[in-house]
């Protein structure tokens, strides 16, 4: 039986999308066909436009068009002062808030996707000028627009499919396994995250773990080590298979040379101090590996860098390698 | 009559053009931005360096070109200059992007109107509708992979895409290792063999060497089949060169800086070509929802506070002049600009219109990709990628790039260590001005008027023609 899927973007930059539309498997309109998922709508990709769109929309609002899963992209914008001005959608007069509540509550599977429809993200920074938050939080506080409570026709909360952006298969497996009725609340994890890439941290897979291993620290931009010690790197505290799932085919953020910045996690947008740069006290980075005892980081740490081989040390601040590994004669045991 | 049009989706929907239709012609167009986040509100009182995680999420569509932006800013302000790696590595990254973008507005967001029930009577809807037509069409299951494989670089030199941190003031945070080189170009071979294939049916070389309007006619008719030629076709049929005219004004920053300059230069074409004087540049916020004590500034001491209750406002968009002129820009200003003849010709005969934006999108997939492989083959593993230099605690500056919608600028005001004043001109905030404070229109608006609606039509399908030719970012418009 196929599921049809309504997409609608507010208050993001629209990035969520984009990184779908790089789905490496296949692509995403093929993907949406095998998975057995009709698109109503989606605005990057649909022929229907203007007075087509809202009819389609109001449709699906008013309970005539069921919409199965209902995906949002973008922080919802209440302001100014609650009225939700800061985002109207077009041709209506009416806030896209507004709309957002009401297909919210005919639909049965919620998706936020991306960080900002989860939990606010980068437009609630700073001042949060246009009273930004998530589906169903605000930052790290269940709430949100929805409320704590909401609960869509399948009895799950909001499925958080944090990221910014999220990778295209966080997006592409979790519309997968909910249109064959594989996702459970006890997929999700304690923020709404799906497990099936948050179970994971960024570290797991991290091409530097021999510069981690040995606190061996790139010192600036470009530099091949360990990103933790001085450039902000969260790797070990964010939830995310980053490292185990290339993205672009290749990549990864520390793959491209610099910090993970958690933006998974709610609140990623106010760190608390410049992203590039480590928080520490008497030396020590505030931000410890998830799991681990503070003492025995501090002691490992010490333990390890005392023990860095030369090449990893010099390599750490290069950015090509300057020593290479040593050829052995005697055959490797 | 008037007829509210919107949402226009395709890139996005957050767009409304309000018509005001004549006997069965646009008189008037009112385009309003519905959406305001405040990304130059959240920079106040950031550090300066945290610019580069905040500006590339104004948009993710061009998020490469925001973070491009950000870091001339932040370089000039430094004091510090690229070696030629970095230099080579973040042209690449902004190419890249650039040309998807191109790709994508050509197969995802233009071609598929003219799959709509309107065109059923013309002689090449069935064939249209089969390629081109949305979600379903066989042109995007190939362009989507093929477009993917082409991000790939993003994988290599970027980290990801979009949103990358990779692009950092002083050149390229990831340094190419000389394996990965070897990878680049292969890479860079097969996106350009599916060009030649699939999108024109000959070289790019052939492509980019086109001088005239007669000459474009003539090889259209010499490769039937070929994408390219299949729209050059319909925009003949439907007389797209006397769709969407704006001012015929155009500015462009200047594309891919070298060591000799920019591969596209900077500039205004005003009937003749003048130097770019980014002192000539203002915004007007009198038709926005915007307060100020000014209603018309530099960027550099812009101001942006929303006030929805401004009486005047119908948009969040301020209006960018340059000289007090209403400029367009994007591919077609970036080529008029630097002189490629083929574009000069086109615009001498019909000025700035559909079809024209069109053809520059696509002659640009021709001219960037060899340079993008002369780029990769002069990548110098061992050697830098990245300077580095230390911010000082006072500083203005402005990074001014072309992103693929054309002119993008940030202005950037250090104080005691931190940003004081940052304020954004984006391509689409150019082109889908509203009114000035002399009531003139912006380019869309201009371009919009004179548009034929037929009776009965709801959402005008050569007003849609006319608004998808600029390929509007409106994420970026009002940020």
């Amino acid at each position: 039986m196929s599921m049809n899927l309504l997409w609608l973007q507010s208050g993001g930059c629209g990035g969520c999308t984009m990184s779908l539309l790089c789905s490496e498997a296949r692509d995403p309109l093929g993907q949406f066909r095998d998975a057995g998922i009709d698109l109503l709508w989606h605005p990057a990709l649909s022929e229907p436009t203007a007075a087509e769109a809202l009819e389609l929309l109001e449709g699906c609002a008013a309970g005539r068009t069921p919409v199965d899963i209902l995906c949002i992209e973008g922080a919802m914008l209440r302001g100014p002062h609650g009225s939700g001005r800061f985002h109207r959608v077009s041709g209506t007069g009416r806030p896209m808030t507004e709309w957002v509540a009401r297909l919210a509550a005919q639909a049965r599977h919620t998706l936020a996707i991306g960080t900002c429809a989860a939990y606010g993200g980068i437009p609630a920074a700073g001042e949060n000028p246009a009273e930004a938050c998530g589906l169903q939080y605000d930052g790290a506080i269940r709430g949100g627009l929805l409320g704590a409570s909401y609960r869509s026709r399948s009895g799950l909360p909001v499925i958080n499919v944090a990221g910014c952006p999220p990778h295209p298969g966080w997006v592409i497996d979790t519309l997968a396994a909910l249109a064959a009725g594989e996702l459970r609340e006890e997929d999700l994890d304690a923020l709404g995250r799906p497990r099936l890439y948050a179970d994971q941290l960024v570290h797991h897979g991290c091409a530097r773990n021999e510069y981690y291993e040995f606190k061996a620290s790139a010192e600036k931009p470009s530099d091949l080590g360990c990103l933790m010690e001085n450039l902000g790197c969260k790797g070990t505290q964010a939830h995310a298979d980053c490292n185990l799932r290339p993205w672009n085919g290749e990549g990864s953020c520390t793959r491209g040379g610099y910090a993970c910045v958690s933006c998974t996690e709610p609140g990623f947008e106010e760190p608390g101090h410049p992203f590039a740069r480590t928080p520490k006290i008497a030396g020590i980075p505030i931000g410890l590996p998830t799991d681990m005892p503070k003492a025995w980081f501090v002691a490992l740490a010490a333990l390890s860098k005392s023990a860095t081989p030369r090449r990893v040390r010099e390599n750490a601040t290069a950015d090509h390698l300057v020593v290479t590994p040593a050829v052995r004669r005697t055959g490797l045991k | 009559m008037r007829l509210v049009v919107g949402p226009f989706n395709r890139v996005e929907g957050d767009l409304e053009v309000t018509l005001e239709v004549e006997a069965g012609v646009v008189r008037t167009a009112w385009v309003n931005s519905p959406m305001f986040r405040g990304f130059e509100r959240i920079l106040s009182g950031k550090d300066p360096l945290d610019a580069l995680v905040f500006v590339p999420r104004i948009c993710g569509i061009c998020s490469v070109a925001q973070s491009s932006a950000c870091a001339q800013a932040l370089a000039a302000a430094i004091g510090v200059e690229a070696p030629e790696n970095g230099r080579l590595a973040a042209n690449l990254v902004l190419a890249a992007e650039n040309l998807a973008d191109h790709l994508t507005h050509f197969y995802l967001f233009f071609m598929p109107d003219f799959a709509r029930e309107a065109y059923r009577a013309r002689p090449w809807f069935d064939g249209t509708t089969e390629r081109f037509r949305a979600v379903t069409g066989s042109a995007a299951a190939e362009a989507l992979p093929a477009r993917m494989e082409f991000l790939r670089l993003m994988g290599f030199l970027a980290g990801k895409w979009p949103h990358t941190l990779s692009i950092q003031p002083g050149g390229s945070g990831r340094a190419v290792q000389a394996s990965e080189r070897i990878r680049l170009i292969a890479l860079l071979r097969r996106f350009r063999d599916w060009l030649e294939c699939v999108l024109f049916g000959a070289t790019l070389e052939e492509v980019a060497a086109l001088e005239k309007a007669a000459a474009l006619d003539a090889w259209c008719e010499a490769h039937p089949g070929s994408d390219f030629a299949r729209f050059l076709e319909i925009a003949r049929d439907l007389d797209l060169h006397r769709l969407g005219r704006a001012t015929d004004r155009f500015i462009s920053y200047g594309a891919y800086p070298l060591a000799q300059g920019h591969l596209f230069r900077a500039g205004v074409w005003d009937g003749g070509l003048h130097g770019l004087d980014p002192g000539a540049i203002s915004e007007d916020i009198s038709h926005a929802w915007l307060a100020g004590n000014e209603p018309v500034s530099h960027p550099c001491s812009g101001v942006t506070a929303p006030d929805a209750d401004n009486a005047g406002g119908y948009t969040w968009c301020k209006a960018p002049r340059w000289n007090g002129r209403v400029m367009e820009t994007g591919a077609l200003a970036r080529q008029m600009v630097h002189g490629h003849p083929l574009i000069r010709d086109l615009v001498a005969h019909d000025g700035g219109n559909v079809a024209g934006r069109v053809v520059a999108r696509l002659l640009e997939l021709a001219l960037v990709v060899p340079e993008m492989e002369r780029w990769a083959r002069a990548l110098r593993p061992g050697e830098p990628f990245c300077s580095h230099g230390e911010l000082p605690r006072e500083a203005s500056a402005a990074g001014l790039v072309e992103a693929a919608r054309g002119a993008l600028g940030h202005w950037l005001e250090v104080s005691a260590g931190r940003i004081r004043n940052y304020q954004i001109i984006a391509p689409t905030t150019w082109n889908f001005s509203p009114r000035d404070r002399d009531g003139m229109p912006g380019a869309l608006e201009q371009a919009l008027a004179g548009t034929p609606v037929a009776p009965g039509e709801r959402v005008p399908v050569a007003v849609q023609h006319v608004v998808r030719s600029f390929d509007p970012c409106m994420v970026c418009t009002v940020h």
